[in-house]
């Protein structure tokens, strides 16, 4: 009742006072808008309770001997130094505390890990530094990249509202269902986390961790990687767009459409010029984090690619890093991750920018053919 | 040797030999002690130094001072340093120097031992902090330092900061295994266990779990270390190993190594009030007991540490309750010293303001711990600012104000001057201010939603994160004014009375202040 009263409240606020309500100066949790972070908002606020009301006795004694029993007030010391009963009721009472509090701990913790039953499951991958999602049983995916331009974060332009919240494609899914995430990670341990929704949990290479979320209010909704996973570590966020069913199963038809498209893309014959246009967009998605927008890297984990060997020597090797990356090394294979499209376009941009002046240019075509041969 | 032959030698050994030879060959527990004491204290600073880095780049949403692969460099670097260099020394200088004191012994068990565990450190610093220096930049994994980002996708640094944890754990180990040595064979005769003083109580704890645990410390950096340059794969899925081992074997070091952290400052702030109360310890047998139980439980709960990495139900069930548990020996002890205080007769001298400020500030630490222990509450405060508040709570006014607390209420012993009172209470106030506006806020930062370790945050972040440098700033400025407090009292201030404290009570407050070279040819009796 509590809560839906300052969701009420909350929401009141934020048509009332627009600015107000983005209130820079929140202090405690927020409920939420799904059962599980409501329920975990009761367990905060119980437990935030329960350590106030202890905190005032104890440093209320403790207060009250420092003002009343100094040795300026001319208090003398009195001598007492054990008294058994007073000792286990204080071990006691703490005790029956913590039981009263564990119980609803468990209850809640139990409906948590209750992953069963779900209507929508998508398989979440964490990559340095981004976000793929995959609709599992519906063949189709994507990545999720952060979408704040590099000059708000330099301080060359105004920070716009979202700042460090904003992706280029958020996370869609349809209000009412209960939606399973399948949490893997490709490289390092990356953590998934939207606190609205009162989900976080672990995304472990080689390993696949659960969680699940019903929401039932169409929004969106923030969250942030919330486990030290490199540099750019701050700059991977998490959005996600519930929208109504109807609306989801449009965009998933469009979606899956247009994929298809892309993929045609892959037999077209493409000039140089427009594999370069390409090939830069492409390039500042997938490569500039680490090789940096000017080629120039950040040796020795991430090598300049300007003037590189491989950049500028054997296009074999050149496709092979690209598609296949380098074990042991923070190069992912990017074989999956792009089309043959963008691949192409990657590698003939590397192998023309910055004074790269190859002038060779490698199709799609020539990209599927590699990875078929493999 | 005969006896003749003792009286002898001890005329000839009277004084400190000179010149640097009498630092580097130094036996001495109290030259030992005193080097602990400085090395820490360098050590304090140049981590404090990183952490104003850090909080000047978060100052302001935005990059402005540091790019994140330095930031990332800094806040490992801050956290290695202040656990393993600051904290940890400190507590091993002040044992160095009140065990034997305490209880009544010549030296330590183990005196050329103890020098070795010492020069063990400087070396194992120097390279650590050398790896900023090195191509690619220090470690950037954070404290904790999980695989695979700190192996596979590690700096090639990493090498040498596994030897560098090497190098210190070889010292942590040596100096508990003398701890415990000094502890259980020289102490004075009628002093039985249950009458040694609280800070002997907790150190003798603190030494078990050290040997219990650095070898586990020193397992997992070499698991690493193979990983890195001999081709194994403990940690590597790809290779049939496990990410999340690494971490169950790191927190199985690593959170009875928070309590190697407070435990002696539990021990010292046992003495401090009682002292400044002028009233006995209430309850001296379950402070013993509390600690004893808080040691243990330390050894069943490492997985609180990660909630989110999906343990199994059943396993994420006993580990919060056995974290509860904790609670109740903690509390036991704050009940405790809050009951000493109770119809004392109170003074607030600087060591007495450090030790009320550790038990208001630690408990608050340990009311946030709480909140932490509670496992579907914790998938929201994990990884985030909570976090950060909690265990700086615990650690800033709890180890390093329980190492101010001791080290004002010792300096007269080890100086033979009382300090400046006036300039130590300005250097608590300033400190106690500082901190809480450097950590409060954090609390707040953690449950919006502003996750650890980032260089950069969303604009709803912004007011708390510039109040949190502010005190920042402020509580790193004020430590200047301590290095400044103890060299005045080291080169002058009034003479200390053998006990400065009217309170006090103790075997060393019955040797002159400053405390002789050699104290306990003899050892006193004990009743």
């Amino acid at each position: 009742m509590r809560v839906h009263a300052k969701r009420a409240g909350a929401l009141l606020g934020g048509l009332v006072f627009p600015t107000w309500s983005m209130a820079d100066w929140t202090m405690n949790m927020t409920p939420g808008v799904t059962g599980t972070s409501n329920d975990i908002f009761s367990l905060h606020m119980t437990i935030l309770w329960i350590c106030v009301v202890i905190g005032v006795v104890v440093f209320g004694v403790m207060f009250w001997s420092i003002f009343a029993h100094r040795k300026s007030q001319g208090h003398k010391p009195a001598n007492f130094h054990e008294n058994t009963m007073v000792e286990i009721l204080w071990t006691i009472i703490p005790f029956v505390i913590l039981v009263v509090m564990a119980i609803p701990a468990t209850a809640t913790l139990v409906d948590m890990y209750d992953t069963t039953e779900s209507e929508v499951d998508i398989k979440v991958t964490g990559y340095q530094w981004k976000w793929q999602y995959e609709y599992v049983d519906q063949d189709f995916g994507y990545f999720s990249n952060l979408a704040t331009p590099r000059d708000q974060i330099e301080n060359r332009q105004d920070k716009g509202e979202n700042y460090l919240l904003e992706v280029d494609n958020p996370l869609i899914v349809p209000v009412g269902k209960k939606v399973r995430l399948l949490l893997t990670a490709n490289d390092v341990i990356h953590s998934w986390w939207v606190p609205e929704f009162g989900v976080k949990k672990d995304a472990i290479p080689g390993f696949i961790n659960e969680a699940w979320f019903r929401v039932d209010e169409p929004g969106t909704y923030r969250g942030q990687c919330t486990e030290l996973c490199g540099k750019d570590h701050g700059f991977m966020p998490i959005v996600v767009e519930a929208v109504p069913e109807e609306k989801f199963n449009v965009w998933l038809a469009e979606q899956k459409a247009a994929a298809e498209k892309e993929r045609e893309l892959t037999q077209k014959d493409w000039t140089m010029d427009e594999l370069m246009a390409r090939g830069e967009k492409a390039y500042q998605t997938a490569c500039a984090a680490c090789h940096q927008p000017d080629g120039s890297g950040a040796p020795p984990a991430f090598p300049a690619l300007k003037g590189s060997p491989i950049a500028t020597g054997d296009m074999t090797a050149h496709i092979d890093i690209v598609v296949n990356g380098k074990a042991g090394t923070a190069m992912q294979a990017f074989g999956n991750q792009l089309s043959e499209v963008d691949l192409a376009a990657v590698i003939t941009y590397e192998r023309n920018a910055w004074g790269n002046n190859t002038g060779e240019m490698v199709t799609p075509k020539e990209i599927l053919d590699y990875k078929n041969q493999q | 040797m005969s006896a003749v032959a003792d009286t002898h030698a001890q005329e000839h050994h009277h004084g400190p030999a000179k010149g640097i030879s009498r630092w580097l060959l130094t036996t001495n527990h109290k030259d030992i002690g005193t080097m602990y004491l400085v090395f820490s204290f360098a050590m304090f600073l140049l981590g404090g130094t990183m952490a104003m880095v850090i909080r000047a780049e978060l100052f302001q949403p935005g990059l402005q001072i540091v790019q994140p692969e330095f930031f990332n460099q800094m806040t490992t670097m801050h956290g290695l340093i202040m656990v393993f260099g600051a904290v940890m020394p400190a507590f091993v200088g002040l044992a160095n120097w009140m065990l034997p004191l305490m209880i009544g012994a010549p030296d330590m068990a183990l005196p050329r031992m103890n020098n070795w565990s010492f020069w063990l450190l400087p070396c194992a610093f120097l390279i650590l902090v050398s790896t900023l220096f090195m191509e690619g930049g220090a470690p950037n994994f954070g404290w904790t330092f999980y695989a695979p980002l700190s192996t596979t996708y590690g700096p090639p640094s990493t090498t040498f900061f596994i030897f560098a944890i090497h190098i210190m754990g070889i010292s942590s180990i040596m100096g508990a295994i003398n701890v415990i040595a000094t502890i259980l064979n020289l102490r004075a005769p009628g002093m039985t266990l249950m009458k040694m003083p609280l800070f002997v109580w907790t150190w003798l704890i603190t030494a078990f779990l050290l040997i219990a645990v650095m070898p586990v410390l020193a397992g997992v950096v070499t698991m690493m270390l193979m990983d890195i340059n001999f081709g194994t794969s403990f940690f590597d899925a790809s290779g049939g190993g496990d990410p999340v081992l690494f971490q169950h074997v790191f927190w199985f070091f690593g959170h009875p190594e928070v309590y190697i952290m407070i435990l002696p400052a539990f021990g010292a702030v046992s003495h401090i009030i009682p002292a400044f109360s002028r009233k006995p310890l209430f309850g001296y047998a379950s402070m013993v007991y509390a600690v004893g139980a808080i040691a243990l439980l330390s050894f069943i709960v490492w997985a609180h540490h990660m909630f989110t990495v999906g343990v199994p139900l059943a396993g994420q069930l006993f580990f919060m309750y056995a974290t509860m548990l904790i609670a109740v020996p903690t509390g036991v002890k704050v009940f405790n010293w809050v009951a000493t205080m109770f119809r004392g007769s109170l003074t607030f001298e600087a060591p007495m303001l450090f030790a009320v400020a550790f038990v208001i500030l630690f408990t608050i630490g340990g009311f946030s711990g709480l909140m932490l222990a509670i496992a579907p509450a914790d998938f929201q405060y994990h990884d985030t600012y909570f976090v950060v508040a909690h265990f700086h709570y615990v650690l800033v006014p709890g180890a390093i104000f329980g190492i101010f607390a001791s080290a004002y209420f010792w300096l007269p012993k080890w100086t033979g001057h009382m300090y400046d009172e006036t300039l130590a209470k300005t250097h608590f106030w300033l400190s106690f201010i500082g901190m809480n506006l450097a950590f409060f806020p954090m609390h707040f930062l953690g449950l919006a939603g502003m996750p650890r370790r980032i260089p950069d945050y969303a604009l709803q972040f912004a007011d708390f994160n510039m109040v949190s440098s502010i005190g920042a700033f402020m509580f790193g400025a004020t430590q200047l004014l301590f290095l400044l407090i103890v060299i005045k009292c080291v080169k002058g201030g009034k003479e200390a009375a053998a006990k400065p404290w009217d309170g006090a009570e103790g075997l060393e407050w019955t040797v002159p202040s400053p405390a002789p070279y050699h104290t306990f040819a003899t050892p006193p009796e004990v009743k």
